[in-house]
């Protein structure tokens, strides 16, 4: 594959190219782990933040606030550089960058969706309280069907923010488009200078972050629509 | 119910309220708006939590348990002013919704329940549309339906016809004048004083958080027993 790109577009443009688009992968990787797994424990913090626990809400709220006044950075210097000298333990790049963006998202993704379940009407939990039906299953049957309306447009708009969130990996060593970019804009090879590398990793971002910007778009659109 | 007290914070909403109904019985609550009457008959199937007092309904004492609450909302069923359909599903699965889930009825037995009792409302064509497609009348009937699947005893409802235009109110009021005329127990928060006089056996009027009169409906027309009571009649009466 390597070899394909040298031989089609030279040295070093052909390898440049080849080890930044490489390094794009784990950009996307890193991006999808960080949606799924965040938005597992955006799940369990929705549901605990809509529940009628009192202690159940706060210990949510408290998770959310916590990392939502958290800069990024700071989330990746502590998972990356404090937690591993505090604890006297390899963490590698890798984990430290999945971590930090796991908790980042979570805090975010789990307020768009508690904004979106209680963007439906109040009336639909007590209809469904006065049918004799529980909590769960007023959740699962008639608030969530209804909240994805209204969550789906700022979810996938969300996972911009992650994508655009993973180029700070590369400040812990995360071997990201970020770094690897960054690594050849700094090289003294001729053809590699910054105003060169630069905007073809904006543009490779670009690539990856505008088709999702255009669909959260298309469905804002759509469910405006149907509002 | 008995000494029962509701605080929203520092808003005295109901107090010290004591009345008791008889199986069948049809009572009319009315007053002027602010009086307490949706948070009396909200009290009773545990849409709100009464502060102090106890409430029993059909012999079970409504506690602040899932168990309790679960139990006596089996037997009630409740009408709302907004309908409060759910708007992603049709008619008829708003109606076999809950039969499934809370009695266990297999689908082919709620949806024969559910047409059963959207014939009843006279609305069993329209039960595969959605709520949206329906006029404010077709709607209430369905919501009416949507109580009875789950065959309950007492009937409550809270402004049925307040948020329907005009046209519409006498549909729903024939319904529910039909669900009387068969011995259904109802509770019913209305400003429809002729459809008071037709099927009350009482009308209590509430004011501030208290039951000022507890009439049969001749009397609490012709004759009410407070000044406030009088003055809500007239205000009502020349609109």
């Amino acid at each position: 594959m390597k070899d394909w790109f040298i031989e089609v577009l030279g040295k070093p443009n052909g390898i440049i190219i080849f080890q930044l688009l490489d390094a794009g992968q784990l950009t996307i990787y890193l991006s999808l782990i960080a949606f799924f797994g965040g938005g597992a424990i955006a799940l369990l913090l929705t549901l605990m933040r809509v529940s009628n626990s009192r202690p159940l809400q706060a210990c949510s709220k408290a998770y959310i606030w916590w990392f939502q006044s958290v800069p990024l950075l700071m989330l990746l210097f502590l998972c990356g550089l404090g937690m591993p000298r505090l604890f006297n333990i390899q963490v590698s790049p890798w984990t430290a960058a999945t971590i930090a963006l796991v908790l980042f998202t979570s805090a975010y993704m789990s307020e768009v969706w508690r904004g979106a379940i209680e963007s439906v009407d109040k009336g639909q939990w007590e209809a469904g309280y006065a049918l004799n039906l529980s909590f769960m299953e007023i959740l699962r049957k008639l608030i969530v069907p209804q909240a994805f309306k209204y969550g789906l447009a700022p979810t996938v708009g969300f996972m911009v923010q992650i994508i655009k969130g993973t180029s700070l990996a590369y400040i812990i060593g995360f071997q990201d488009l970020m770094l690897i970019g960054k690594r050849w804009a700094n090289s003294p090879v001729p053809g590699s200078e910054p105003f060169i590398i630069f905007p073809l990793m904006a543009v490779m971002y670009f690539c990856i972050c505008y088709p999702l910007a255009l669909y959260a778009r298309r469905l804002e659109a759509r469910s405006i629509k149907r509002i | 119910m008995q000494s029962v007290n509701k605080w929203f914070d520092s808003f005295h909403a109901l107090n010290d309220i004591n009345f008791a109904t008889k199986k069948g019985e049809k009572v009319v609550v009315c007053g002027p708006s602010g009086s307490g009457k949706s948070t009396l008959i909200r009290c009773l199937n545990g849409l709100e939590l009464h502060t102090s007092g106890t409430i029993d309904v059909l012999g079970i004492r409504l506690l602040k348990d899932g168990q309790s609450l679960r139990k006596i909302r089996e037997n009630i069923g409740m009408v709302f002013q907004q309908f409060n359909l759910f708007p992603h599903l049709t008619v008829i699965e708003n109606c076999t919704l809950a039969p499934i889930t809370t009695l266990g009825l297999s689908p082919a037995e709620a949806t024969e329940r559910a047409m059963k009792y959207l014939d009843r409302v006279k609305i069993a064509d329209q039960a595969h549309k959605l709520p949206k497609h329906l006029s404010g009348g077709q709607q209430q009937r369905v919501a009416i339906a949507r109580s009875l699947c789950l065959e309950p005893k007492i009937m409550l409802f809270d402004e049925p016809t307040s948020a329907l235009d005009p046209e519409t109110i006498n549909e729903v009021l024939d319904t529910m004048i039909s669900l009387a005329e068969d011995g259904m127990s109802m509770i019913c928060v209305t400003h429809e004083l002729a459809f008071a006089r037709k099927i009350a056996d009482r009308i209590i009027f509430m004011d501030q958080g208290q039951i000022i009169d507890d009439q049969p409906p001749e009397e609490f027309f012709l004759n009410p027993g407070s000044e406030r009571a009088k003055e809500f009649i007239s205000q009502i009466l020349t609109h």
